[in-house]
């Protein structure tokens, strides 16, 4: 039944698309097997990370963005958009409202345009879980590009640059001083940044901070990225002698200001987004960044593979003695651990 | 998924359900106003939701509510639960259940009744 659903994803049916989605984020065996046969077919898509503080505007500039890309583009036949948009899940009832869908409404009827609301069900990095898998299905579905708008995100919520090729971070003026700009966390993930309701006063000054933030990035003798709590290293390549803010792949982070709800700087925004793509491709950043996507994404699945079946293997009562022994600590949860997974 | 077919702006009720069906631990799609019947049935097909729920004050339910079960239906959704609101005399409930819109709810019903309702006949 799932290799069947499988292939009418990839004949481009809506409401196969639709369902496989719903399997993914309901996760289990059937999920796995239609992901499992989707795969061969995946690779192809741009997947692009929209991210940025709540209320930045982020909704509006897909919808801009998206717009642009069906309308305006110069690419014949028009690039088809695949949209996924996370929204939070309460930590309390478990609900959300998903309410991404309101400043998308110019691409209603589009039939160029999938639009997916997400919940981000506990996830804490600006996605949910299962918008990894969703990417796959809306990419094997034959979507050019497929645009993810993270859970409004605040510093730390940097999954996004892991999910996607070319990561665009939205600021909007006001939010605070140059040292914001220099914090550590998500204006280091941008690949291109929008700085959104650029008609509110202060716009010029977030340029300004962001892009003395950028020739500021000098410091470190090699490229130092987090993976996992791990420290990779990259080469660092000839171009940082020219120009500081050029990242390891040659590529410095451009600055758009665009006011979405009126589309300007639309234009220049999705060139620049197409050009990174571009960039990758010539540099060869994509495979290696293609492939950082593969391991951290096998991680991940061991990771929750690998606690479901300890904790099947486990019974009830020996997790729940387990747990009082490290309460009343005559057992270490590190030696407990160890325990569990020798068995 | 909670909807706002036809033109009129007010959206506080939809907006209080969505809330509602939120804190009761479910996951909504809140369309904005103004919508389509076509918008509204292809934004579920897309969603994969369980429950359609449409508020309309403007009076125009009897005409655009047909058209969204239609196109539902066109798109082998007629297992999605559809609920009505908003300002519907009783005489058109009738009508409504005839094309199946399952459970009307006017105004001053407790949201504790529509989540039961929900409950008991989502699929």
């Amino acid at each position: 039944m799932t290799d069947r659903l499988a292939e009418l994803v990839l004949t481009g049916r809506r409401r196969a698309i639709a369902r496989a989605i719903s399997l993914v984020e309901e996760e289990g065996p059937n999920a796995q097997a239609t992901l499992a046969a989707l795969h061969p077919h995946t690779g192809r898509a741009h997947i692009v990370g929209v991210t940025g503080p709540p209320g930045s505007g982020k909704s509006t500039l897909v919808n801009a963005l998206a717009l642009h890309l069906r309308q305006d583009s110069v690419e014949s036949p028009a690039i088809t958009v695949g949209i996924i948009a996370v929204d939070p899940t309460s930590p309390f009832s478990g609900g959300a409202i998903l309410g991404d869908r309101i400043r998308m409404r110019d691409l209603a009827g589009d039939r160029g345009v999938f639009i997916r609301s997400m919940a981000s069900r506990g996830n804490l990095g600006g996605l949910a879980w299962a918008t990894t898998g969703a990417v796959k299905v809306l990419d094997a579905a034959g979507y050019d590009l497929i645009i993810v708008e993270t859970v409004g995100a605040g510093q730390a919520e940097v999954d996004i640059a892991r999910a996607a090729h070319t990561t665009v971070v939205v600021e909007v003026p006001g939010l605070g001083d140059d040292i914001q700009a220099i914090k550590a966390g998500i204006l280091e993930i941008a690949d291109v940044f929008a700085v959104n309701k650029a008609d509110l006063e202060g716009a010029d000054h977030a340029v300004m901070a962001l892009n003395m933030m950028l020739n500021l990035n000098a410091g470190a003798e090699c490229r130092v990225m987090m993976h996992h709590g791990r420290l990779i290293e990259t080469v660092t390549t000839a171009h940082r002698e020219q120009d500081m803010a050029i990242d390891a792949s040659g590529w410095r982070p451009s600055i758009h200001k665009t006011v979405a709800t009126r589309r300007e700087g639309i234009t220049e925004l999705a060139e620049a987004v197409l050009a990174h793509r571009a960039h990758l491709e010539h540099t060869g950043e994509l495979a290696w960044r293609e492939r950082e996507r593969a391991g951290a994404e096998l991680e991940a699945i061991i990771q929750q593979e690998s606690l479901r079946r300890v904790l099947e293997d486990t019974a009830k009562g020996q997790l729940a003695s387990l747990i009082d022994q490290i309460v009343q600590r005559q057992l270490d949860p590190y030696t407990a651990s160890r325990q569990l997974l020798n068995e | 998924m909670v909807a706002k077919p036809g033109l009129d702006g007010h959206d506080r009720g939809a907006k209080v359900i969505a809330r509602a069906l939120r804190d009761a631990g479910m996951e909504v799609v809140y369309t904005g106003i103004r919508q389509t019947p076509e918008m509204i049935a292809e934004a579920a097909l897309q969603e994969d939701v369980d429950v359609v729920g449409m508020s309309i004050l403007s009076g125009a339910h009897m005409a655009l509510f047909p058209r969204v079960t239609e196109l539902l239906r066109e798109n082998d959704m007629e297992d999605v639960l559809v609920l009505a609101g908003g300002i519907i005399p009783d005489e058109d409930v009738p009508a409504l259940h005839e094309m199946g819109i399952q459970g009307v709810f006017g105004p001053g019903t407790p949201t504790d009744e529509i989540i039961r309702f929900i409950r008991e006949n989502a699929a």
